[in-house]
């Protein structure tokens, strides 16, 4: 796989030639405002001197700025003779970006991603540093992470990645004082749910906030339903790419109970035109709009980073419930087992790109994650939970992940491709545009 | 130098800045773009030739049949918007008094922000639950294609009142004074006069309305992603999903090339049926 194609003789013009003619294609042909994709992406591949690394720029982009500044100072550096400059790509953009940088000569040398289905066409088009040997011959990157985080990221049994961020398992937010003052508790199962929602809503309040305009976060009640409904073994079916695992009655079932959400107002009316991004929804829960949030565990961070009074006074957390008759483990987590640095096969300084990669693993690393918020992979996180701003959150979040059966990966990162349209499908679910059953048979359809 | 040279047309030469600006940046793109319809390509690996898979597609695609159908309505709606209210607004302008000037220049400013800056502003604005109206806007597949039409307007409606300002200060003020001796009002002036006499003006804001139109995106990126579900996913969205969110570049460029094909049709289409090509001069006799 690579520079050269041999496609049944035909001539075609090489991936480069058509980049170097014109890279921005699609957008010239009538799209000016959208340019800034193809520009301005950052050294790549120049000197060795100077690497550059795409990170998604949120709120807990700090702890990545915080590591460059120190490994750039440090002695690992300048024995790796260069630096590594952060490149911080707004979150909606992304991916994208990423994509379009990848298959261009200002490509990053280290990139943000989250393993799994999200880098296979890197590694397929031979772009991903293979890091196996090198983790397993480097004590510091071998014993650095817990195994299973490190292994969640792998493809094919191989490591492509080193965990970079905190663990992310979605998690059941609650408003305390709003759950205080109406005497409610967070709920174990979902009968006490649709109660609670019944409670909120005679009181005007809406039950959930959700920041239906990105999509994912509506996708992660199917995660949870499904898992709690048939178990993860009707999603690792359909994430081995059988796509007739969607008929699965789990799924429809899920699905019917997204619906019965939907139409009893337990979103609201306004959820499709609300956004997490931009900070929609994290203000409608904060503001007391809305009572629960069933977000990544980033949502701390966020909120922190927001709404600091909410978030270490009224911010409550609680595991998803249990959905009476379904066969599902109640421990079980869904989300992202983390992020991950990758490494561009044609960096030229791999050294640099690799000495890098270990600052992910160092203590002071961990500790700014810690201080965020959020909870390490490393190795090392458990001692480190008593430090964290709200010890109690970092504890609950590193046993609920350690306690997991199952962890679920986020079904858009694992499908990789298919995620787009999976989206889509899942948005008109939302909207009310297609059935629950019209959904079934949509997702049946997605096939590579 | 003699003086041939010198009345003659300009030479060739004098063309090539223009043109070698409008191959780069408009027809190898353009070109290329066909190519790629013909082929799959993921953005990374090299571009394989799937024959035409893509354009089967674009002809099997359901989303392309609702797609289509949502920029055919964008195009008219945009038309009839934009063209009623600058056509007044470029009329009222036109006018000598110095209110109308000022408040003319006024008008102008959207013109000098950028369609992402417009669509960001009114993004915040619809907010449902902290902009000004709180009202849930691009939640509803109406108010959300109205949305769109009514953002596009309040973008280009200035530069269109612009184009019929400048139509309607070149009518002679003779026709004007000759209709109010035979003792035309106001309105019978406008539609007998002023209408007539800015029907090329009109012909050319139109094709630029519509080519602006089905080639509308950031809008529709920024306020709704194309939707609620994909009720406002016109072609130009559609393209980008496939591109950008999918990476099936091969069927994005099958879905842009169409939409070059479509654009330059329609227009060659208006130019024609109006005459514009051959059209005589609105002020014939005077």
């Amino acid at each position: 796989m690579g520079s050269t194609t041999s496609s049944a003789g035909g001539r075609t013009f090489s991936r480069r030639w058509i980049l170097g003619a014109g890279a921005t294609t699609l957008l010239t042909t009538g799209l000016p405002g959208l340019t800034a994709c193809g520009s301005g992406s950052g050294a790549g591949g120049g000197d060795g001197g100077t690497i550059t690394a795409f990170v998604y720029g949120d709120d807990a982009v700090k702890v990545q700025e915080a590591g460059v500044a120190r490994f750039n100072k440090s002695a690992a550096a300048k024995e790796a003779g260069g630096t590594v400059k952060l490149e911080k790509v707004p979150g909606s953009d992304y991916s994208p970006k990423l994509r379009t940088a990848m298959g261009s000569p200002s490509a990053p040398d280290v990139f943000f991603n989250w393993g799994g289905g999200s880098i296979r066409a890197y590694e397929e088009a031979g772009k991903l540093l293979d890091l196996t040997d090198t983790i397993n011959n480097d004590p510091v990157l071998k014993d650095g992470f817990l195994p299973s985080v490190l292994a969640a990221g792998d493809l094919k049994g191989r490591h492509y990645g080193i965990p970079m961020r905190g663990m992310q398992p979605v998690i059941l937010f609650y408003n305390k004082s709003v759950f205080a003052e109406h005497k409610l508790e967070p709920p174990t199962t979902w009968d006490q749910l649709l109660d609670i929602n019944a409670k909120l809503k005679r009181a005007n309040i809406t039950p959930f906030a959700l920041g239906g305009s990105d999509i994912w976060p509506e996708l992660m009640w199917l995660e949870y339903l499904v898992d709690r409904l048939g178990g993860p073994e009707v999603f690792q079916r359909i994430q081995d790419g059988d796509a007739e695992g969607w008929g699965d009655p789990a799924v429809l079932k899920a699905a019917e109970m997204v619906k019965e959400l939907v139409d009893d107002g337990a979103f609201g009316d306004k959820f499709t035109s609300v956004s997490y991004v931009n900070g929609g929804a994290p203000a409608v829960f904060a503001r007391g709009r809305a009572a629960m949030h069933l977000m990544g565990s980033w949502e701390y961070s966020t909120q922190l980073g927001k709404f600091p009074d909410f978030a270490k006074q009224h911010l409550g957390w609680a595991a998803f419930p249990e959905v009476e008759g379904g066969t599902g483990d109640v421990r079980n987590v869904v989300g992202n087992p983390t992020n991950y640095w990758s490494v561009n096969s044609r960096t030229p300084n791999k050294d640099l790109a690799i000495a890098f990669l270990k600052d992910a693993a160092s203590e002071a690393y961990a500790k700014d994650l810690i201080d965020l918020g959020d909870v390490p992979t490393t190795s090392n996180a458990a001692q480190l939970l008593d430090s964290a701003p709200n010890p109690e959150y970092a504890k609950f979040q590193y046993d609920m992940v350690q306690q997991a059966p199952a962890f679920t990966l986020s079904w858009d990162q694992a499908l990789g491709e298919l995620g787009t349209p999976m989206h889509t499908e899942i948005g008109k679910l939302f909207a009310g545009k297609s059935s629950p059953t019209e959904f079934v048979a949509a997702c049946k359809e997605l096939k590579k | 130098m003699s003086t041939r040279t010198r009345v003659g047309r300009p030479h060739a030469v004098w063309a090539l800045p223009g043109v070698l600006f409008f191959a780069f940046f408009a027809v190898v793109p353009m070109a290329l773009a066909f190519y790629l319809s013909f082929t799959t390509w993921d953005g990374l690996s090299d571009p394989r030739p799937v024959g035409l898979a893509n354009w089967q597609k674009l002809l099997d695609d359901p989303r392309m049949t609702q797609s289509l159908w949502l920029t055919i309505l964008l195009t008219a709606a945009s038309w009839a918007f934009q063209t009623v209210v600058a056509l007044l607004l470029g009329v009222w302008a036109a006018g000598p008094q110095r209110n109308r000037a000022v408040l003319s220049a006024i008008f102008f400013v959207p013109l000098l922000l950028s369609s992402t800056a417009v669509a960001l502003l009114f993004y915040a604005l619809l907010d449902p639950n902290f902009g000004i109206i709180q009202k849930d806007i691009l939640g509803s597949s109406s108010g959300a294609f109205l949305a769109i039409v009514f953002v596009g307007g309040w973008q280009f409606i200035p530069f269109h009142t612009l184009i019929y300002q400048g139509g309607a200060r070149q009518i002679p003020q003779v026709l004007y004074q000759a209709a109010a001796i035979d003792g035309a009002g106001r309105y019978r002036q406008f539609f007998s006069i002023t209408l007539p006499q800015l029907r090329n003006t009109v012909i050319t804001s139109t094709v630029l309305i519509v080519v602006g139109s089905l080639t509308y995106f950031e809008t529709v990126l920024i306020l709704t992603k194309g939707g609620p579900g994909t009720d406002t996913a016109i072609l130009p969205y559609l393209m980008y999903e496939a591109g950008f969110k999918s990476y099936d570049f091969g069927y994005a460029s099958a879905i842009a090339s169409f939409l070059v094909l479509a654009a330059t049709g329609l227009s060659l289409l208006l130019v024609r049926l109006s005459g514009f090509g051959a059209m005589r001069s609105t002020r014939e006799g005077m």
